[in-house]
């Protein structure tokens, strides 16, 4: 090998990048974080998941809950085309239904917490430990007096009662004072604990609109995030004020950030948190607040669970706030593009789920791939027939450049549907376009008397200027319709980018380096053109 | 083998043929669009989905193959009806999605009356023993567009300002002149082929447009090769007329303009051919544009520089004009 070349690294990035990311089509049993790169195939070719979600509109007055479900829609759609160009089909289905389809399944559970989460935030102040206590014992003396609207719990109150006394006679004076409820919850640490065990019971209460009216007026109880690390962890029950002090609205944008693993606050070091920016007005009230509360603690709550809930120190001026809490980052970037599309305006529930079947039949994708062949073969042959030897190269380098465009696909998390498919088969017979620009530059050099050298280099160097201008012109569309564009346009303008570069990078970079390093020479007198 | 070599054919004296030829198809296209309006698919307008239970209620009765489903409805004045499985296969249960004809709300129980219909003396094995009323269509709702006003509205601001940014690098490259008159060739090109839409009665989809889109993408490049040779060109040759030397310029880029044309017609038409009927009116709109396309690059866009430049300048100072810049 001579010197070193940029040109020849590139080449070998080039052919690296599309090996990596097709090799998952070909090779089975590749590990786990190699193989989840893999093309999916869109709804009309292979279909997906299809979940229904029913819009809540009780809660909203008449004019709101009109618009209501067209503006969950567009919430939804802005939640997956953050998560991806994952072409999904989002239809409103009756009055109060939108159906939502996403190809493939492997991210299904990921998509649908996105969908449903309807990101209620709201900053709330927790209530001081008397108040509290208080509280809690109000919550057990109303449960238990009203212990037959609350079957589960009557039940545990039956089972506790024979495991602490056999003998039932003397189960109520053993009782006496407590009431059940206040078994499941304890004293912590800070605040109360419920045990794992518990948990799922305490939170089926909280949703109970008939415990909420346990509750004394002004306050209300939440859980704390889980830690999705841990498997079986106890979790703190926070009492809070349930006056809203700031909420999603005053929120201008969130996003996600990693502490430094030198950070000595221990919330964020080494761990994702969301550092949120508010509006003006929510900067203003947030002053007031901390300003107002020092020394006691605001809780972050979001859809009612409680993901921090940090002393006030000092009144916070500006407007940022962090959310911090156990979360993976995954976790964390759900989150912020949860919080930056806004609230659901109404509450939905999902219906049902169920896989879904391809909108096309098996004989439309036998039949354009075998168009997809037939052009490409003809592209191919009429290159070698017109162009001879230096066509046999634009045809050889036509197979990387096609492994290019699927291999980018899939490292965009692309989706490839048939009218993709037929738009990669255009591709290429456009693709060679760059390759007659310089080859008809370079007969036309050689015309002049050139030796092949020198018409390859000033072919070359006219064409290229022709070649970036027309596809920079083309890529500039694509950049644009990428970032303004929503659903099918943003899949549209990553297949023809990809399209783009990767013919452009063949003609100008590839092609010419197999032909100056194997077909001419200094001396060689003819070009096989 | 050469194809086109050395020619001269006199694109810029025949300008106002192509002109006509262009204003004739835009007319058409006008009245067309009047006439029939635009057939938008199930895309862009509202439908009924019915989901349809096709189990049969005999055992020995193989499950419904979907393809059978599928000509069936077609066959039966549903050709644009999307048909997917929901839930296992071996439980035969269909979501058919079909346009309404009508917008009023009793469309539902009008298209359920025909469907179950349809279904009723084509598979009669699958509906046996069954209450036809409740249990074969188990829901069908009025559905929304998939691509509503919202994501139109949106999907049309990102094309306008793609078309501003491509005027302004022209500009930045070329002159203003170029600029517009690529974008003005490029709306040529698109309604020319709209108009063949309407005027043939073809469904507008969502696969149409991407064919669009293309088209503007390939369409632009055809046309910014040969202003590039027309710059190049009017640099080297200052003393020629002006019309003279975008004639040069258009015959000397003609071999590689045929032969672009004709390896995208190529794969176009494999596609019309071969491609199945799904992409039949895909692969028919990529035609068109390549066909148009390389006609307003040839004809329409460098053409319209010089009549714009010459309305603008004397004809001495529009190569200094045209070439201002770099």
């Amino acid at each position: 090998m001579k010197k070193f070349s940029w040109r020849g690294l590139s080449i070998v990035i080039f052919i690296c990048v599309t090996a990596f990311y097709l090799a998952p089509l070909a090779i089975p049993n590749l590990p786990d974080w190699w193989s989840k790169h893999k093309l999916k195939l869109g709804l009309d070719l292979r279909g997906g998941m299809q979940i229904l979600l029913e819009v809540d509109t009780s809660e909203l007055s008449e004019a709101d809950a009109r618009g209501a479900l067209d503006q969950n829609i567009k919430i939804i759609r802005e939640r997956i085309d953050q998560f991806g160009v994952a072409e999904p089909t989002i239809q409103k289905l009756g009055e109060k239904r939108i159906m939502v389809q996403l190809p493939g399944v492997s991210n299904f559970e990921a998509a649908e917490k996105l969908i449903k989460q309807t990101a209620m935030l709201e900053f709330k102040l927790v209530a001081q430990p008397e108040d509290s206590k208080k509280v809690l014992e109000i919550v057990d003396a109303n449960v238990n007096q009203n212990l037959s609207f609350f079957p589960k719990l009557a039940a545990l109150d039956k089972k506790d009662k024979k495991v602490l006394a056999p003998d039932s006679t003397k189960a109520d004076s053993l009782q006496a004072g407590t009431g059940v409820f206040s078994t499941l919850v304890r004293p912590g640490e800070r605040d109360y604990t419920v045990q794992f065990d518990d948990v799922s019971i305490v939170q089926e209460l909280l949703a109970d609109t008939l415990f909420q009216r346990a509750v004394p007026m002004g306050f209300q109880l939440a859980l704390e995030k889980a830690n999705t690390a841990e498997k079986r962890e106890d979790r703190r029950l926070v009492v809070l004020h349930s006056n809203v002090e700031l909420s999603g609205s005053d929120l201008a944008k969130a996003k996600v950030e990693f502490g430094s693993s030198t950070s000595t606050d221990p919330r964020i070091a080494n761990k994702p948190y969301i550092s949120i920016e508010m509006k003006r007005d929510g900067a203003m009230k947030f002053e007031r607040v901390t300003g107002d509360n020092i020394n006691r603690r605001l809780a972050i709550v979001l859809d009612g669970v409680v993901y921090s809930d940090p002393s006030i120190n000092d009144k916070i001026s500006g407007g940022r706030a962090q959310i911090t809490g156990t979360f993976t980052t995954s976790e964390a970037s759900e989150l912020a593009i949860v919080l930056n599309t806004g609230n659901l305006v109404a509450p939905i529930k999902p219906v049902s789920t169920s896989i879904i079947g391809a909108t096309l039949g098996s004989d439309s994708v036998r039949s354009g791939t075998m168009a997809g062949v037939i052009g490409l073969l003809a592209v191919v042959l009429f290159m070698l027939f017109y162009y001879k030897l230096s066509g046999f190269i634009a045809d050889f380098v036509l197979v990387f450049n096609v492994g290019f465009i699927l291999a980018m696909l899939t490292a965009f998390g692309a989706t490839l549907t048939l009218p993709g498919i037929a738009g990669i088969i255009l591709t290429i017979g456009m693709a060679v376009d760059a390759n007659v620009l310089i080859y008809e530059r370079i007969r036309e050099e050689l015309d002049l008397g050139k030796t092949p050298r020198s018409a390859v280099d000033a072919g070359y160097k006219r064409a290229v200027i022709t070649v970036w201008d027309s596809n920079l012109t083309t890529l500039i569309a694509a950049a644009v319709l990428y970032q303004f564009g929503s659903g099918p346009i943003r899949g549209f303008a990553v297949t023809l980018a990809i399209g783009i570069i990767g013919s452009m990078f063949c003609a100008i970079v590839f092609v010419r380096s197999i032909l100056e390093t194997f077909v001419i020479t200094a001396t060689s007198k003819k070009l096989s053109i | 083998m050469r194809l086109m070599q050395n020619t001269n054919i006199p694109f810029v004296g025949i300008r106002y043929w192509a002109y006509a030829l262009s204003a004739i198809l835009i007319i058409a296209g006008v009245i067309g669009i009047a006439v029939n309006g635009l057939n938008w698919s199930i895309d862009f307008t509202s439908g009924v989905a019915a989901k349809v239970n096709l189990k049969a209620t005999d055992a020995k009765v193989p499950p419904l193959k979907i393809d059978k489903l599928r000509s069936v409805l077609k066959t039966n004045g549903y050709p644009e009806a999307e048909i997917q499985h929901v839930g296992e296969v071996e439980n035969a249960s269909f979501m058919i999605k079909i346009k309404s004809k009508t917008s009023s709300s009793d469309v539902s129980s009008d298209t359920k009356g025909k469907i179950l219909d349809i279904i009723q003396t084509n598979f009669p094995e699958y509906v046996a023993g069954k209450d036809l009323a409740k249990d074969v269509i188990e829901e069908i709702y009025e559905v929304g567009p998939k691509v509503g006003g919202e994501l139109r509205t949106a999907a049309l601001l990102a094309v306008l300002i793609s078309l501003v940014l491509m005027i302004v690098y022209i500009w930045f490259r070329f002159e203003l002149t170029f600029g517009l008159m690529a974008i003005l060739a490029l709306f040529h090109d698109v309604f020319i082929i709209v108009g063949i839409f309407a005027i043939t009665g073809r469904e507008i989809t969502v696969q149409i447009i991407a064919a669009l889109l293309t088209i503007v993408g390939y369409s632009i490049n055809d046309t910014i090769v040969i202003f590039d040779r027309i710059r190049e060109d009017l640099k080297t040759y200052r003393k020629d007329p002006v019309a003279d030397v975008f004639n040069r310029a258009i015959n000397r880029t003609l071999s590689r303009t045929i032969i672009t044309a004709g390896t995208t017609l190529f794969t176009a038409l494999a596609l019309y051919f071969f491609g199945g009927s799904v992409l039949h009116d895909f692969a028919f709109a990529m035609c068109l544009g390549i066909f148009f396309g390389t006609y307003s690059s040839i004809f329409v866009a460098s053409n319209l520089v010089i009549d714009l430049a010459h309305a603008t300048h004397k004809e001495k100072s529009t190569i200094q004009h045209l070439t201002k810049r770099k």
